[in-house]
């Protein structure tokens, strides 16, 4: 008998809102014209992918013309920091933070190998950063501060707010991997005037993947990553992706309806999960800034298990969730994020974190919330690891 | 995800030999909570036969699917024929591991090694005897990593870290890990991370009698050294350029190292 599956891994990728397919699927077949053209037949699509650059536009309180669309949240991310750093040749150095995804951690390495210096802040046990930390790296020839809004593995927020401040104040641009954040909170760009470039992407809120978005504040000097035609104001060559844009549109405004949902419902179910699993299951922790976190994740840890086997018992369950343990990532370490948090080992092994999402029900956590104690307790019997 | 064989699966969702055994004369313990998977093996040996085995296992699934392989494998067989179980016999067993995972076999191995130990009254494996440790994130000898290359014929870097973890972690051991695999690899295969060091032991080699003997001391330029192959430009006379050669490689491949070759580069 197969599972009907419980999908909280929605940090990974999420399911494609129905609208939003609808949406899009006449792009492939009846309309599926060049915008560049002459004829009516394809230059009418400029105007479908004007309204979708309004609706990212307006979840992110941004201006349309500082909205470019990207194949997906890894290339905003390398098309922001090279643009930062290739327009502001005399400077050579840039900050980022310990905890960032691995576009913009190889896009730093990158960096280094090209002779930047690179100061990495570390962060607490909560996997925050230090304000003062961050002042004190500012140098003169500091190019770019570079920080994501939202830990895709732990769901702490970064003070976004005070960080572009601190940059603005220093004439230093400011690029936010925002992958994580758009969508599962309000973000309004026009009050956040040091933040020069903003990175999100389509598949983490309900549109397929192969979009992102890169908003460049208007003003701030560009040179593209990718060159060629002059689609996106010439930011950003290559074909309108057409179909793709159209979904990032309507997942844009999909997601700006149900920010308030996020914000309450999907927060409380998260709650509960985590409430209940914390009560029910000795010796296990939460991972990360419990008050200031995204709506949808809880990081929990449980002590002497290993990541890799709890997710493959829960699978057998039909539940979708991940691990920052050292089996599952193919590398030998534990997340590079739990370990710069100083999670002890006992527990950094055992991390599970379950992102959920609008679609998630009460059921789908009740499930969990019962077959959770049983595997841990399971896996602990088998453990020479007995306390 | 990875790629589990049906019997790795079956072994991780119904394992078999779960927990201490109560009448245990053996016992092998490996591994540690800070490496991420640890084993602890029992066995209950009489008259020179394992007639139970059962074990304790932190780790992934691979990891508790090899250990409990591990015990049925050796349950009812003589104590000097377990001995001669590798890690590779267990990763067989299972119809395969992931590469990545071998490391989770090499564990199984090392345990039961322990147990027999254990079981003879041997002291556990000090790294004191067992030769120096190699990696410090891991833990890992350099006897384990010489075990794991042979039984497994391994052959980069990669292979290793996948088979024993060591080098997974910070990475500073990775120049010694090289230095095994070429010492047990060798192939022929000049040392190419260190392409000064080899130039170095080239000129003090050139330098015992061999430039002294030619009609001016910059006659043999050395161009480069790539692999085993040394590169040359020789300002003598055409008939003496063949006996300079000859007696150069013939040299080099003394003091050196004996799969050089010399080629001239004719600028």
């Amino acid at each position: 008998m197969k599972n009907k599956v419980i999908y909280l891994d929605n940090n990974a990728t999420t399911q494609v809102d129905s609208q939003v397919v609808e949406a899009m699927l006449p792009f492939f077949t009846e309309k599926y014209g060049n915008a560049s053209s002459m004829h009516s037949f394809g230059g009418n699509i400029g105007k479908d992918i004007r309204n979708a650059r309004s609706q990212v536009a307006s979840l992110l309180g941004a201006r349309p013309d500082e909205i470019y669309f990207v194949s997906c949240g890894t290339e905003g991310d390398n098309s922001a920091i090279f643009s930062s750093v290739l327009t502001q040749p005399e400077k050579r150095h840039v900050i980022t933070s310990a905890v960032e995804h691995s576009a913009v951690v190889a896009t730093m390495n990158e960096l280094k190998r090209r002779g930047y210096d690179v100061t990495v802040l570390g962060v607490d046990e909560r996997g925050q950063i230090s304000l003062d930390e961050l002042r004190n790296a500012i140098r003169e020839d500091t190019a770019l501060i570079s920080m994501m809004w939202a830990n895709n593995e732990t769901g702490t927020i970064f003070p976004i707010e005070e960080i572009s401040a601190i940059a603005e104040e220093h004439g230093i641009q400011f690029h936010t991997d925002a992958v994580q954040a758009v969508g599962k909170m309000p973000i309004n760009l026009k009050e956040l005037k040091g933040i020069d470039y903003l990175v999100c992407s389509g598949h983490k809120l309900h549109a397929p993947k192969g979009i992102g978005v890169l908003y460049v504040r208007k003003g701030v000097r560009y040179k593209p990553y990718i060159i060629g035609g002059h689609q996106e104001y010439g930011k950003r060559a290559g074909t309108e992706n057409t179909p793709y844009i159209i979904a990032m549109g309507v997942a844009a405004q999909l997601a700006q309806e149900n920010l308030e949902k996020e914000q309450t419902e999907v927060a409380a179910l998260r709650d509960m999960l985590e409430k209940e699993l914390i009560a029910r299951i000795p010796d296990s922790r939460i991972n990360g800034d419990t008050v200031h976190r995204l709506p949808n994740t809880t990081n929990i840890s449980f002590k002497n298990v290993e990541g890799e086997a709890i997710l493959l018992l829960l699978d057998g369950h039909g539940i979708c969730a991940s691990s920052g343990s050292a089996c599952t990532s193919g590398s030998l370490e534990s997340s590079h994020v739990l370990r710069a948090m100083g999670v002890p080992f006992e527990y950094a092994h055992g991390s599970i974190r379950f992102s959920l999402s609008r679609y998630t029900t009460k059921e789908d956590i009740e499930k969990v919330i019962e077959v959770m104690p049983g595997i841990i307790s399971r896996l602990r019997e088998i453990s020479p690891f007995k306390k | 995800m990875w790629e589990y064989t049906d019997k790795v699966k079956e072994y991780f969702v119904n394992p078999r030999n779960i927990g201490a055994l109560q009448d245990a004369n053996a016992i092998g313990e490996v591994g540690s909570l800070s490496c991420g998977d640890a084993l602890k093996l029992y066995l209950k040996i009489e008259d020179g036969v394992i007639v139970d085995a059962s074990f304790e296992t932190f780790g992934c699934a691979s990891a508790i699917a090899s250990s409990s392989a591990l015990t049925e494998m050796i349950k009812g067989m003589k104590v000097e024929d377990a001995e001669k179980v590798t890690n590779q016999d267990i990763a067989t067993f299972l119809g395969g591991l992931p590469k990545e995972k071998l490391h989770c076999s090499v564990m199984g191995a090392e345990a039961l090694e322990a147990a027999i130990r254990n079981y003879k009254g041997l002291p556990p494996i000090e790294h004191e005897e067992e030769g120096k440790i190699i990696c410090y994130c891991f833990n890992v000898s350099e006897e384990t990593i010489r075990k794991a290359i042979e039984v497994n014929n391994l052959q980069t870097l990669e292979d290793v870290i996948q088979a024993t973890k060591a080098g997974g972690g910070c990475k500073g051991c990775h120049d010694s890990i090289i230095d095994i695999l070429d010492d047990m690899n060798g192939n022929g295969r000049v040392d190419q991370r260190n392409a000064v060091q080899t130039m170095q032991k080239i000129m003090m080699a050139m330098y015992k009698g061999f430039i002294q003997s030619l009609p001016r001391q910059d006659a043999v330029e050395i161009l480069s050294v790539e692999g085993n192959i040394v590169r040359v430009n020789i300002h003598l006379p055409k008939e003496k350029k063949a006996d300079a050669l000859r007696e150069l490689e013939a040299l080099l491949q003394k003091e050196v190292d004996s799969n050089i070759v010399v080629k001239e580069v004719l600028l």
